[in-house]
């Protein structure tokens, strides 16, 4: 039985192995600092005090808030368009030989060029990002939600299907719990795409966003500025899929758990 | 649909079988696909319960899934209860369980939950769902393993949830293709008698699929030897009790069929 001081000291050591790598990149950045000039390399305090800035100031923190609503906006449209048409196209073949080679199309169009297409087609700003965040995200979407449907056990479907349940009833009962884990994976990975994403389509006219900061701290020159403003993405990033790790932890506990690691 | 059962009274016929095929491939007429089960035909009255023999890959499961709705005959007509299983698929619901080969158990619901799917199809409420499937994980020998997960049963103990499973719908017909033949001689003999005695105790017609003699000669009262593809190649009723010498030479019967 391990007594409680060696499990405190097992999760301190476990904590600071995760931190590790930030410090020292966060040293090396810092030791750089003083060599460099301010104006490319800025002390991590500057950095940090433009974070907390940030975070306390509403019209700033708006601006953050308002890319991730758009991230958020967009991928939740793709997922649900994604769906729908991973559905089509895992029962009708006409469906999938049209969609999937059109959606692989897509996916080789840079996200230059859809901000592009958008500004002249679309005439609001929110528009124009919305159309952007979907267009990207979906073919990813698509293809991960197709390949969980393909991939259920054949042996369940048809064990499921032997009771005879209603359409809902099955998707409730069997598809679901079955797809639920890539789904999940399907948004942590697409979640990363879209917030590298978001600041380009931010460039079609918002004035608002961190894409526009950004925009507004390169006019400036201003390194730490740069700096605090893609920590406020990535700070983001990290915290909702932490949400989603949280919600597998929990969604999975079913399963089996091996003593040893791969 | 009433016939006449050869030699005794008036029965109901449950699953009937006239001049079925199965082929699998590209060619639906038997000229290039592979015929799993060749013109088929056969009865089994309500209240029987019958042992399906044959070796391996000589269209056992095929013919099971027919029974079940989940495929569809090439050629000849499949009936249960009157009516055409695959595409009345619907009207089955709560009609036909089934026991599969492996325990087929949903491994994000406990044994409890497992055991409640059916009566979650048919709409039963939750408490009496809980208290029907607490029932069956009882009398299977599993009360205090409710709320464990399939990762966490045996072999054995998941086979029995899906006994349970199939039991607690209380459908009259109940279709088992191998159910114990994953498990070990010991365990899946335990599990054989448990199974006759619930099935007799039940009044159910039941059609036990199986590659082992032995096996059908335990559960069956009736049984059916099939040929590669599957054809009827031996169709005996057995009399209640069997005397050894009956049964070696009934053994030695199949065996010498199989053999061929
Ligand atoms: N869906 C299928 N497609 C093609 N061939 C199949 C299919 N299902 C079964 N078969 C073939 O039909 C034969 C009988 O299979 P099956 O009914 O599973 O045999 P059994 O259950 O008696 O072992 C086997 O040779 C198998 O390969
Ligand atoms: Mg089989």
């Amino acid at each position: 039985m391990a007594s409680a001081s060696t499990v405190a000291t097992r999760i301190s050591k476990r904590v600071a192995i995760a931190v590790a790598p930030f410090i020292v990149l966060a040293l090396v950045w810092q030791i750089a600092s003083f060599g460099l000039p301010r104006y490319l390399v800025p002390s991590l305090v500057d950095v940090f005090w433009r974070t907390t800035d940030i975070l306390t100031d509403w019209t700033q923190f708006r601006s953050a808030l308002a890319t991730a609503g758009r991230i958020m906006a967009g991928m939740i449209g793709a997922f649900v368009i994604g769906v729908a048409l991973a559905f089509v196209m895992e029962r009708s073949r006409a469906a999938d030989k049209f969609l999937g080679p059109t959606l692989n199309f897509f996916q080789g169009i840079p996200a230059l060029s859809w901000v592009v297409f958008a500004i002249i087609w679309f005439k609001g700003v929110e528009t124009r990002i919305l159309f952007i965040m979907i267009i990207t995200t979906l073919p990813a979407f698509t293809f991960q939600i197709l390949g969980a449907l393909r991939g259920m056990s054949k042996d369940l479907l048809e064990m499921t299907l032997s009771f005879r349940p209603s359409r809902w009833k099955m998707f409730k009962v069997m598809i679901l719990p079955s797809i639920l884990p890539d789904i999940l994976t399907a948004w942590r990975v697409n979640l990363g795409n879209a917030s590298r994403v978001v600041v380009v389509a931010e460039l079609v006219g918002a004035t608002g966003g961190v894409g526009y900061e950004l925009l507004q701290q390169q006019q400036l020159f201003d390194m730490a500025g740069a700096l605090a403003w893609t920590l406020q993405l990535v700070i983001f990033v990290l915290v909702t899929q932490k949400i989603i790790s949280g919600i597998e932890t929990w969604a999975f506990k079913y399963r089996a758990q091996s003593e040893r690691a791969l | 649909m009433t016939m006449t059962e050869p030699g005794s009274e008036a029965r109901t016929v449950e699953i009937h079988f006239e001049n079925v095929s199965k082929v699998f491939g590209r060619d639906e007429d038997g000229g290039g696909g592979f015929r799993a089960v060749d013109d088929l035909t056969l009865d089994i009255y309500a209240g029987e319960m019958v042992a399906i023999l044959g070796k391996t890959g000589c269209g056992k499961s095929t013919m099971f899934n027919m029974i079940a709705g989940l495929q569809e005959p090439t050629t000849g007509r499949v009936e249960v209860k009157g009516r055409d299983p695959f595409s009345q698929f619907d009207w089955f619901r709560g009609q036909i369980a089934i026991v599969f080969q492996n325990d087929r158990l949903l491994p994000w619901r406990t044994a409890i939950e497992n055991v409640e799917l059916g009566l979650e199809m048919l709409d039963r409420p939750p408490a009496e769902r809980r208290e029907i499937a607490q029932r069956w994980l009882t009398k299977l020998g599993l009360a205090g393993h409710e709320n464990d997960y399939p990762h966490a049963l045996s072999g054995g103990m998941r086979q029995r949830v899906s006994i349970a499973r199939a039991f607690a719908t209380d459908a009259s017909l109940l279709l088992c293709d191998e159910p114990f033949s994953a498990l070990d001689e010991i365990t899946a003999n335990r599990l054989r008698d448990e199974f006759s005695a619930l099935v007799r105790e039940n009044g159910k017609t039941a059609v036990f699929i199986t590659h082992s003699i032995n096996e059908a000669l335990q559960i069956g009262r009736r049984v059916v030897v099939l040929r590669r593809p599957a054809r009827i190649a031996l169709d005996e009723r057995l009399p209640e009790t069997l005397s050894r010498d009956e049964q070696d030479a009934m053994r030695a019967r199949i065996q010498t069929i199989l053999s061929e």
